[in-house]
């Protein structure tokens, strides 16, 4: 009994080289994110970097960002739903085959990925930069992520449920929409959330697919990324950290929101099925 | 019988369209690639010029030594840092776990930028490391490290603790025991994960701008590059050695996985029907 004890510790103390460097480079770079956002160039508690936030350029930023993050979570999905659902249609042992497929460009480095849509859509087919071809290239970026979850997701739903609501005398659309659907929440939200933070915050796609000069629609303008970047650049430090503070608060909200809408759904899941 | 096979038809047309929507930008690149026109749309013959442009290209070949030196150092640290963390883990109780797993996850679902300037903040004007490499590649290690975890916990709650008790009923110190019981078993996922923290590190270009303006990478040259107008054609081949390089490890990988799963089966099997 003791020696167990006394191993337990040992083998616990094993983590402590990664949790002191994650004090270090983790935790501490988070707190001078939150120091510089509430103080100004001298080092004076202020609230003035979120002040600065309420200008109309800003807030343009925060606006364009989420409806383009909006628009390419929406698009994912509706390409990944039939895409995961059709994988499961086919041959068991050639549909691994056939996700790998289409995970494969996940795994290269995204700049090639974003750099083949501008040689295809705007060098080849004569695409404008600007907001569509941005959508385009957040969608092809990150089509993988969503797909992967809603798959996982539908391969593993028991199909005695969808069968059982057929024999009840649900009609196809029926059991899609109060069966399948509702199944399917947890990898829906979970592909949602890992397409939706990174769009939102994203900022090479739209430095190389965005509009690059002239005037402009509302929606060609820069992302909240971009701006960060640009305040950062300039050595603008307090500003760009207000910016990035209310980005990781937005972050960790949806992350929690997910795991909580996530968790409830499965146990639900567990409750119909026993 | 007929509405089945309809659905198959009508799945794999769907899958095929979408395949041919992945993979034609792709191919478009790869095509071009292979000549040396300044413009998409205007073949100049068949050639190798571009590639025999890219290895004599002095700064895309410092930037590939760059990448490679911080991408396999980087991932070798988190290697060893993210599998000692795993077994300790795994070994924990609920609060301290919770902690640390929360730990993991942010460093996971924070936006690319957040963590970049975090870094640049904490390196200006908290720790100052004279040397570029240095930073990067403890840069580079952070982020990797809550991959190698997520690649090696699973692994560990698999293991039969029994086989590691038996090794020190017989006489095996802790140490002794780790080394020739745990380790050995997760080399398989340990392997997943420096190959998954090396994609993480190949990947990157955010962190490396804002941690050391000094050190080019490839991600970094190709952002660089692309923010211009009037890309240039050598991209085109850098592109695709990059892609055919990943395309060469992720089946090398898909291959040992499969063959060790195949192993694991055959011992199984060979178990079974010795009881």
């Amino acid at each position: 009994m003791k020696s167990k004890k006394k191993l337990r510790l040992s083998k616990g103390t094993m983590a402590f080289p990664y949790f002191a460097v994650s004090v270090l480079f983790v935790i501490v770079p988070l707190v001078l994110i939150l120091v510089y956002a509430f103080t100004d160039a001298s080092g004076n508690f202020t609230f003035e970097n979120f002040a600065r936030l309420g200008a109309a350029s800003s807030w343009k930023s925060i606006i364009r960002s989420f409806l383009i993050a909006f628009f390419t979570t929406v698009i994912c999905l509706l390409l990944s739903y039939p895409t995961a659902l059709a994988l499961t249609k086919i041959k068991a042992s050639k549909r691994m085959i056939i996700l790998m497929i289409f995970i494969m460009p996940m795994w290269i480095n995204s700049l090639l990925r974003i750099y083949a849509v501008q040689l295809f859509y705007a060098d080849t087919l004569g695409m404008e930069k600007g907001f569509v071809l941005t959508l385009i290239g957040m969608v092809y970026d990150f089509f993988p992520f969503m797909l992967l979850p809603i798959y996982t997701i539908l391969a593993d739903m028991d199909k005695m449920v969808l069968e059982a609501s057929a024999d009840l005398g649900a009609k196809p659309a029926e059991t899609f929409f109060k069966v399948r659907l509702p199944l399917s929440m947890p990898g829906i939200v979970s592909g949602a959330l890992m397409v939706f933070m990174p769009a939102m915050s994203s900022f090479a796609v739209s430095d190389i697919l965005g509009y690059d000069g002239g005037s402009a629609t509302f929606l060609d303008g820069k992302l909240f990324g971009n701006v960060i970047y640009y305040y950062f650049e300039r050595g603008n430090y307090n500003s760009g950290s207000a910016l990035a503070l209310l980005l990781l608060v937005l972050i960790l909200f949806s992350t929690f929101l997910s795991n909580v809408l996530t968790k409830g759904k499965t146990a639900r899941k567990g409750g119909t099925i026993a | 019988m007929s509405k089945q096979k309809k659905t198959l038809l009508l799945s794999i047309v769907f899958l095929v369209i979408m395949i041919i929507l992945t993979y034609l930008p792709v191919a478009i690149l790869t095509v071009y690639s292979f000549t040396e026109s300044k413009t998409i749309g205007v073949w100049n013959g068949f050639s190798f010029e571009l590639y025999k442009e890219l290895f004599t290209d002095d700064e895309i070949l410092t930037a590939l030594k760059n990448t490679l030196i911080i991408g396999l150092s980087a991932s070798a640290l988190a290697v060893v840092l993210g599998t000692l963390a795993a077994i300790g883990i795994h070994s924990m109780k609920k609060a301290p776990r919770m902690v640390m797993e929360s730990i993991n996850q942010i460093t996971m679902v924070n936006a690319d930028i957040v963590t970049a300037i975090g870094f640049m903040l904490l390196f200006l004007f908290v720790i100052f490391i004279p040397n570029d490499y240095a930073s990067l590649i403890i840069a580079h290690t952070v982020i990797c490290t809550p991959y190698v975890i997520m690649s090696v916990l699973p692994r560990l709650s698999q293991l039969n603790p029994n086989v590691y008790e038996a090794g020190l009923d017989l006489g095996a110190t802790p140490v002794r025991a780790l080394f020739s019981i745990i380790l050995p078993q997760l080399i398989p996922a340990v392997i997943a994960g420096f190959a998954l923290a090396f994609t993480i590190s190949l990947d990157d270009f955010t962190i490396s701008t804002f941690v050391s303006s000094s050190v080019e990478t490839i991600p970094r040259f190709l952002y660089n590059k692309l923010k211009v107008k009037g890309v240039m054609p050598v991209l085109r081949a850098l592109s695709v050695f990059i892609m055919a390089a990943v395309f060469v490890v992720l089946i090398v990988i898909n291959f040992f996985s499969m063959r060790t799963e195949r192993k694991k089966q055959q011992i199984e099997k060979n178990l079974g029907g010795a009881k």
